[in-house]
């Protein structure tokens, strides 16, 4: 399987295109990246989806929303969870990175600046509100498990950062 | 019982009961950062559980285990965790230092794991180091923070690995299913990790500024089901629900 890209007949990337993670409701679940095979015969549809984190707790509801957004379409679907190739950062889209910037989320870094703003106090994160990059790390661990707490010393905006995982 | 069964029940056992205790933490961090970062990890941990238990359910030959029956349903010596993660959360320096010491082990089994032969569990392994690495980067920069920072955090923090040390051994001494599962390919190699745990260790406790203790003297039996007197306690609290209200659901 090829990560990243995946071919999706169009009127199903729709459907699925609506579904959001609960926890960031701007994010669709194709900009997460976390649709990984979809295979469509006649009205029956096999979806293989990958967590985020393991103990991502909006998983099992993603699934349910997906079932209940390709039923409303007309569609049968069977959701699988695969491990295999495991979720990065890297597969959010432009567009998922840009609605979580809108929404107030500094999307990752790259790997490498993302360690040294994380473990050297390096002051590389983007403000949200100001995008001055004079800002330090609150807690490596933010509301949830892919997010850390920010702060702004230019505007003292808090903000959350989705950590690189790679 | 297969090997592989059991084997997965070690590594998942791990995960489950040293998340249990993070849990425990919820909403007692020492502050909010602490907390949250604390039941972050737990969070992480029990989503590995999943993983395995739903791998072991698949694997145990009998239709009527599920990840819940395996999670909530053994008895005491039918747990396979080592001694170190069941230790109590008796203080702050406890909890880092218990903490500190399964990552070190725990990143250098999922990286000898990713390599498995057994695709599920490098799946897992693959999926789960990238969140451990975290793990660790948090709890070795705060045994350097407790260890070189004042008197009595020093003094706290040392109490504490001089508590805990002879209980990690457990997790890095290779039992019988450990080595059928390496001959295997599927397993981890334990005398490889043993020293690469013990450099990382060394290293992280030059720069803490602690001793590691002298005394080699190990407690074992964990991943032979033989506990110490807390384990009673954590099933207690971990079962009550499906104990008291059988198949109950949320
Ligand atoms: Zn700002």
């Amino acid at each position: 399987m090829v990560a990243g890209k995946i071919h999706i007949d169009p009127e199903i990337y729709s459907v699925l295109e609506a579904v959001s993670d609960p926890e960031i409701p701007v994010l669709s679940i194709m900009d997460m990246g976390i649709v990984r095979e979809v295979i469509l015969e006649g009205k029956s549809i096999h979806l293989k989806i990958t967590p985020t984190y393991s103990g991502c707790p909006a998983m099992d509801t993603i699934a349910v929303d997906i079932k209940l957004a390709l039923e409303a379409a007309g569609y049968q679907a069977t959701i699988e969870l695969i491990l295999s190739p495991a979720w990065t950062t890297d597969w959010i889209t432009e567009k998922g990175r840009q609605n979580l910037l809108d929404y107030g989320i500094a999307p990752p870094l790259n790997d490498s600046q993302d360690k040294r703003a994380l473990y050297d106090g390096e002051r590389l994160v983007p403000c949200i509100r100001c995008k001055s990059t004079n800002t330090k790390m609150i807690s490596q661990f933010g509301s949830t498990a892919c997010k850390s707490l920010f702060q702004c010393e230019e505007c003292l905006e808090p903000f959350d950062y989705f950590k690189c995982l790679k | 019982m297969n090997n592989l069964y059991t084997y997965l029940l070690m590594l998942g056992d791990n995960s489950m009961i040293l998340g249990h205790r993070l849990s425990q933490l919820c909403g007692h961090g020492p502050n909010l950062e602490t907390d949250i970062a604390l039941t972050n990890i737990s969070l992480d941990l029990y989503g590995q559980v999943r993983s395995y238990f739903q791998y072991a359910a698949k694997v145990s030959g009998n239709p009527a285990n599920t990840e819940d029956s395996i999670a909530f349903l053994r008895y005491e010596r039918q747990y396979l965790n080592g001694l170190l993660v069941e230790q109590p959360n008796t203080d702050f320096a406890f909890v880092i230092l218990r903490q500190a010491l399964f990552d070190i082990y725990h990143l250098y089994l999922l990286e000898a794991l990713e390599s498995s032969k057994d695709t599920q569990i490098a799946a897992i392994a693959t999926k789960s180091i990238k969140e451990v690495k975290y793990h660790q980067r948090f709890s070795s920069s705060w045994v350097k923070r407790l260890g070189d920072g004042t008197e009595i955090s020093h003094q706290k923090a040392q109490y504490a690995l001089d508590t805990l040390h002879p209980y990690s051994f457990d997790l890095l001494n290779e039992n019988a299913i450990e080595a059928d599962m390496k001959e295997q390919g599927i397993g981890a190699d334990l005398h490889i990790i043993k020293e690469k745990y013990q450099d990382t260790l060394k290293d992280l406790m030059v720069t803490s500024t602690l001793t590691l203790p002298d005394n080699t003297f190990a407690h074992k039996g964990g991943k032979e089901g033989v506990h110490s007197e807390h384990m009673g306690f954590i099933l207690s609290d971990l079962q009550y629900m499906q104990r008291a209200y059988p198949n109950m659901q949320w």
